[in-house]
């Protein structure tokens, strides 16, 4: 089973009090925690092979390179990619989606042209195509969400033609949890030619993501939201689709060969990596997914379907609360949002920190989601392997707490 | 580093085989390597029964890189094309007999490399799916 005591162990920063209360960290959809495994492994880089990359001959830039290259081969078996070859460190989601928009997508994208993404998307896999779209006179169309958090999927079939190129869609809000039929989605795109961009940073440091099985077209994630650093991220992409594009930065390391006329590009995956790359941050990924490969990604999502269905009970029974977002939680990821009442997130966070309890509020980079929502800002409580029942009957006793304090006549 | 430059290969550094330029040929192409800077031309002449009847090689590159091409041209002559498709990164490893890491491999098998492509047009694309053993 499932054993959070002891993944608990293995992360130094939560054994510890905030505001003299043993911390709950409700936050990890924002950033995930690391465990001892991933601080040591970037540590020991530095400490005993740190040096560049791919050009030293000597011993500790072949450790630093194969380390480097090692950690990539990790990521690469982690969503199953069929080479290493496919995937390419970035700094974050953010980076891997403008890569795609810039390098695919202005090679690519055409007057007239339709991107379709969603209303609940993160301003990650946005704002891109709304820059895109501007760039080349393309056009991008929002499917809408129903009340209950859910894709309008009528909206989505109508709406595919052959003008459209490309469905970039999240794989699990980050707001409303919504995990959306993406196997179906992609095949119906597929169907009309279009291309299918996956953002994947909620996605996959939660549920097993198998690129080859949802024969997606680009995948984009991030290492920090699953264990691993800040500063490193992924692009995932199919190799004919990879050569067939452009560089997106250029300068050292990306090259085959430059002379004063013109360049060549290096091979894949390095043509996208330009100058000196994040390699602690990658030995540190590397380590990440190989922590979560040891607990088992189907373990993990089963841990967090539990969680979230006793979340959603016992929030549910929170007077004034209302989450925003599928009730089932077979449709969901652990993310969880929600209003109470008039009192602003912000209030409401403030007081559940003076509790110890880190939570998140604010518009959580969805501006648009909340428009429609009608909100200004929502609170969110996000789970992972290191979260227990417990965190949640904590969680309601400081949200009592807070409407106790905060509820005005 | 004794283990590294043991004789055979400073023999073949110091008096590299078919070293030059052919002035008939029937392939020929030039390859860089990116990491380190070095350039080898392979020129061969391949005869009607498909056998590779000459071999030269020019071009600059450090000790590794050049022992080693030194050593496949001799591999290469008398063979049939069909059979010098068959060398491999294997049979470069072998003649050299030493462990390389792998920012070296690509000085040791650049001229492998150069040689496909030329004698059967083999693309940087088909080279690098050769590497990309897990």
């Amino acid at each position: 089973m499932f054993n959070t005591k002891k993944i608990r162990q293995d992360f130094p920063i939560l054994d510890q009090k905030t505001n003299n209360k043993p911390l709950i960290y409700l936050d990890s959809g924002a950033s995930s925690q690391k465990p001892q495994t991933v601080i040591e492994s970037m540590d020991t880089y530095y400490r005993q092979y740190n040096a560049n990359v791919h050009r030293g001959i000597y011993q500790l830039s072949e450790k630093a390179s194969a380390a480097y290259e090692n950690a990539r081969k990790k990521v690469a078996r982690f969503i199953n990619a069929s080479t290493w070859r496919e995937l390419i460190f970035t700094r974050n989601t953010t980076e891997s989606i403008n890569l795609v928009a810039y390098s695919w997508g202005l090679a690519n994208i055409k007057p007239g042209d339709i991107i379709i993404t969603t209303e609940m998307e993160h301003h990650a896999n946005l704002v891109p195509w709304q820059q895109l779209a501007a760039q080349t006179g393309a056009m991008v169309k929002y499917i809408p969400i129903t009340e209950q958090g859910y894709l309008d999927l009528a909206k989505y079939e109508a709406w595919l033609s052959p003008a459209v190129k490309l469905v970039a869609i999240t794989q699990m809000s980050n707001v409303l949890g919504t995990i959306p039929p993406i196997k179906t989605m992609i095949k119906q795109a597929h169907a009309v030619g279009a291309l299918v961009l996956l953002d994947g940073a909620q996605s996959v440091p939660h549920m097993p993501v198998d690129v080859q099985t949802l024969d997606c077209d680009f995948l984009a994630f991030s290492g920090h939201k699953m264990l691993g650093p800040t500063g490193i991220g992924a692009l995932w992409s199919r190799k004919d689709i990879l050569s067939a594009m452009p560089p997106f930065m250029t300068g050292g390391d990306m090259i085959k060969r430059v002379t004063l006329e013109g360049s060549t590009w290096n091979s894949l995956p390095w043509k996208f990596e330009a100058g000196t790359p994040a390699i602690a941050e990658a030995i540190g990924f590397g380590e990440a997914v190989e922590y979560l490969d040891g607990l088992g990604m189907a373990n993990i999502r089963q841990h967090e379907i539990e969680l979230t269905s006793y979340a959603l009970e016992q929030l549910n029974q929170v007077e004034g609360l209302q989450i925003y977002g599928p009730q089932n939680p077979q449709d969901r990821g652990g993310a969880i949002a929600f209003t109470m009442g008039d009192i602003h997130p912000h209030d409401i966070a403030a007081v559940l920190d003076g509790e110890g309890i880190a939570i998140r509020a604010g518009h959580h980079c969805a501006m648009p989601l909340h428009d429609k929502l009608g909100l200004p800002a929502t609170t969110r409580a996000s789970f992972y392997i290191y979260n227990t029942a417990e965190d949640v009957d904590r969680l309601v006793e400081g949200l009592d707490k807070a409407r106790e304090l905060l509820t005005r006549d | 580093m004794d283990e590294l430059y043991r004789q055979n290969i400073l023999e073949h550094y110091r008096n590299p085989h078919n070293e030059g330029t052919l002035e008939t040929y029937t392939h020929s192409h030039i390859e860089h390597n990116p990491l380190c800077g070095d350039k080898v031309q392979i020129d061969l002449l391949v005869d009607d029964q498909h056998r590779i009847d000459q071999v030269a090689f020019s071009g600059k590159g450090c000790a590794i890189s050049q022992a080693s091409t030194s050593m496949l041209t001799d591999m290469l002559i008398g063979k049939t094309v069909e059979e010098a498709k068959q060398i491999d990164k294997e049979a470069i490893l072998d003649e050299l007999g030493i462990e390389i890491g792998p920012v070296r491999l690509k000085c040791a098998l650049l001229s492998l490399k150069a040689v496909k492509m030329a004698l059967y047009g083999l693309s940087e694309e088909e080279w690098d799916n050769e590497e990309d053993d897990w």
